[in-house]
């Protein structure tokens, strides 16, 4: 090949960073691996010996190659990651409003959440965090195809938002269920 | 693990060969120092043979101290100024403190901590604490004939970022150089794991005197990553001998107590516990000074009785870890059990029926968590063999949040983290011309900041005057290896970053460390000034060391005139080294600092490119042209 590795910008990239190519589907066991080989190199325990420069820099990289590490092993963020990587951030435009059904549908699961919270019904959040979960896998195998596919990223950022809901839903069971335990 | 090492403990060994270094558990009950010698973790026994250090600090009228089970045994004669679990109080305030009523010390309410007042004045938590560092740190270098290159020291994995403080001020204090402060699970699941061989999941339930840590941990390939931490670090051995007190008081139908007999009632209760471990029933007698006679059983199944609430109290902390960590029971390989007060059968029943399976109680669960810190204190002096390589990812047990309008937490670093880690934010000013801002930083998992544990007033100080909302200042929360927090500062409009001053409302200052110095009896036994000086010409040592090495093995990656700079301000540096001008010693070494930086830089992009190069091209290749076309494709 025309370029040898120390001509690539590690910092800049997270995909590169671990070797992997920038698609949704991933190979987690070799990102597992390679974060591991990174870190074992660059980790502060390599470098409690050292000098307070080479300490900053061990600091500075570890916590890059953390957040880096993080951001592609949830594949939410992930997701995310890729399209504000492709310019087409989930943030950016003006179209944020949901569809009115798809908000109702949430209103019905916020709802289902604080009554079996109110009732104490530990198994009913259970069954709940189940099918959110399951809904949110679906949507997982969705942006596989639309990212990695079709490249539509319009729709695969529909789908990430419609995702966050989802997430921060199954944020409020688990917190819900933590509480019911206290 | 090390097979051989060749200098034996006291022969002085080349600076390159063996580095004296331990690893410490400051328990709430008892501490622990021990070291790796001959390749095997042990623990230093004081002259008696003892290997525990009563972790009891007894201050007399003439400002000496007494430490340990000498000052343990006049604890009951002398109890206002015998401090015992003071590791409750590091980084606490005074409302903090649980059933403080029958606690008999005088506590004091002071700023960021509690104080506690004695016979020889005023005492920090942190400087009864360094009293019981120091007292190991004597006994590790009487033993080892030596002075140490330094420790790590073990914390619970729940303490928060101003009990970490507190410890590593403690530390300081002591004398001794903090290589790293490692959590107690984590500690012991070293020991486990590396006399094992384990690989998979391990949940490590370790009930100390004062605290309460769960683990859960994957072993892989020498990774030891913890994948949840959860625990309560108010929740301990203590507050089952609490238990027992006031079952006492109530049984035995007492009057009010003296400081004298409620510290004697309160050995009583440890005594019974301890007892239970082994026994059916626990005799309690006792003959209080009011001449009140005590004599009482205590059965198994009453113990169990009021202490229940106590035991699922640990189970709903491992449930929820457990939760965090996205596992279900049948994930966990085994469950390893840490601390005294898990020698319980009570806790030994729960924790067995919540993972199904017989917990492992092979290992000492006094001494597991010391001998996996001295495992990687001895890793981190670099006293490493071919084969001892593991590394430890750890997390930050609680989240990170930062009050916004309204009494709101807004999060920042969410709990279980992978540490180190950062996150940047940006503020602005609310007022025409303000130049300073105060920051209150949380920890906690609630919504409402009340709800949370108040961490910290960062104040920034220095921002140019600028009309309301024009400023914009990037604070950075960094949180190191250590799990402490550091927040820096930049204010970013117009290009000029200026420099903004970050102050912390706890921690000691270097200034502080130095007049406690100054002022403790310590002084005039242990020369704490001759000792600093020694300790900064060392670390200049390992400086000039350490940058020669890395121009030997990277050199090509200097321009001429960097190489130049470089060996002019080691020479500099060495000219003044072995002086006796401490201050002199350290502006060499930062400058000598300011020259490396960048060059610490490229040669940590050089050792990244060069873990690169396992990889084959082609897959590179693959990921760029990738890139390429999806950033086309999106155009």
């Amino acid at each position: 090949m025309a370029f040898a590795p120390d001509e690539i910008d590690f910092g800049s990239d997270h995909f590169t960073l671990f070797g992997l190519a920038p698609f949704f589907r991933i190979d987690s066991l070799a990102l597992d691996k390679r974060f591991r080989e990174l870190l074992t190199r660059v980790h502060p325990d390599r470098f409690t010996q050292a000098g307070e420069s080479e300490r900053r820099v061990s600091l500075q990289w570890s916590t890059r190659i953390n957040e880096a590490y993080q951001t592609l092993k949830n594949p939410l963020t992930r997701a995310r990651y890729l399209l504000d990587r492709a310019g087409r951030g989930v943030d950016q435009g003006n179209n944020t409003a949901m569809p009115p059904e798809f908000l109702m549908e949430q209103m019905e699961w916020r709802e289902a959440v604080a009554e079996a919270r109110t009732a104490r019904e530990t198994a009913e959040l259970e069954q709940l965090h189940h099918r959110v979960k399951q809904r949110m896998n679906k949507g997982y195998d969705q942006l596989a195809e639309l990212i990695d596919d079709k490249r539509d990223y319009a729709a695969a950022a529909d789908r990430v938002r419609r995702l966050m809901f989802l997430e921060k839903l199954l944020y409020e069971i688990d917190d819900g269920m933590a509480a019911l335990e206290e | 693990m090390a097979l051989l090492q060749i200098a034996e403990p006291g022969e002085s060994a080349a600076p390159h060969q063996h580095k004296l270094a331990v690893g410490i558990d400051l328990g709430t009950t008892n501490s622990l120092v021990a070291t790796v010698r001959s390749g095997l973790a042990v623990v230093l026994s004081d002259e008696l043979g003892r290997p525990l250090l009563p972790s009891v600090v007894r201050y007399h009228p003439d400002g000496t101290v007494s430490v340990g089970y000498e000052a343990q045994a006049e604890q009951t004669r002398d109890p206002r100024n015998t401090i015992v679990s003071v590791k409750r109080f590091m980084g606490r305030s005074l409302q903090d403190i649980a059933h403080r009523q029958s606690i008999p010390h005088e506590f004091q309410e002071a700023p960021g901590m509690v104080r506690l007042g004695t016979v020889a004045g005023v005492k920090s938590p942190v400087e009864v604490s360094a009293e019981i560092l120091r007292a190991l740190r004597l006994r590790a270098e009487q033993s080892l004939g030596g002075e140490l290159v330094g420790a790590v020291i073990t914390v619970p994995a729940y303490f928060d970022d101003a009990q970490r403080q507190a410890t590593k001020d403690a530390a300081r204090l002591a004398g001794i150089s903090v290589l790293r402060l490692l959590n107690e699970p984590t500690a012991a699941a070293i020991a486990y794991g590396l006399d094992n061989a384990a690989e998979g999941v391990y949940a490590v339930y370790d009930l100390g005197g004062g605290t309460f840590d769960i683990s859960i941990l994957r072993l892989s390939h020498g990774v030891f990553e913890v994948l949840a931490a959860g625990g309560d670090s108010a929740l301990g051995g203590d507050d089952f001998d609490q238990r027992i007190f006031c079952w006492i008081l109530e049984a035995a139908r007492l009057n009010p107590l003296s400081a004298e007999d409620a510290r004697l009632l309160l050995t009583c209760a440890r005594e019974a516990r301890e007892y239970l471990s082994g026994h059916g029933v626990a005799p309690i007698d006792a003959r209080l000074s009011s001449g009140e006679l005590v004599d009482l059983e205590l059965t198994t199944e009453v113990f169990t009785e009021i202490t229940r609430t106590l035991v699922d109290k640990t189970i709903r902390s491992v449930r929820k870890a457990m939760r965090d960590a996205g596992l279900a029971i049948a994930d966990v390989k085994g469950v390893v059990m840490v601390g005294g007060a898990t020698r319980m059968p009570q806790i030994q029943r729960a924790v067995g029926e919540f993972f199904q399976r017989e917990p492992l109680n092979n290992l000492d669960p006094d001494k597991v968590v010391a001998l996996g810190a001295a495992t990687q204190a001895n890793l981190l002096a670099g006293n490493r063999d071919a084969g001892d390589d593991w590394l430890l990812l750890d997390v930050i047990p609680l989240s990170l949040g930062i009050e916004t309008m309204g009494g709101l937490v807004e999060k920042l670093i969410p709990r279980n983290s992978t540490i180190p880690v950062a996150r940047a934010q940006e503020f602005t000013t609310f007022r025409d011309g303000q130049t300073a801002m105060t920051l209150h930083v949380v920890q906690g998992e609630r919504e409402l900041v009340t709800d949370c544990r108040s961490l910290s007033r960062f104040e920034l100080r220095g921002i140019p005057p600028m009309v309301a909302g024009a400023a914009r200042i990037r604070v950075t929360f960094q949180v190191d290896a250590d799990g402490l927090l550091a927040v820096t500062a930049r204010e970013q409009t117009s290009g000029v970053e200026a420099c903004i001053v970050v102050k912390p409302s706890y921690g000691l200052s270097d200034d502080e460390i130095a007049t406690m110095l100054k002022d403790s009896q310590v002084h005039s036994r242990d020369d704490a000034l001759r000792r600093a000086l020694k300790e900064t010409q060392v670390e200049a040592q390992r400086l000039i060391e350490a940058v020669q090495s890395a121009v030997k093995s990277d050199g090509d990656l200097l321009a001429d005139d960097q190489r130049q700079a470089l060996e002019t301000a080691v020479a500099r540096l060495q000219a003044v080294a072995l002086g006796e001008d401490r201050r002199q010693i350290t502006r060499a070494m930062n400058e000598l600092e300011a020259e490396t930086r960048d060059f610490a830089a490229r040669r940590m992009d050089k050792t990244i490119r060069r873990a690169m190069a396992g990889k084959r091209i082609e897959d590179i290749a693959i990921a760029r042209t990738a890139a390429a076309g999806e950033t086309e494709g999106a155009a």
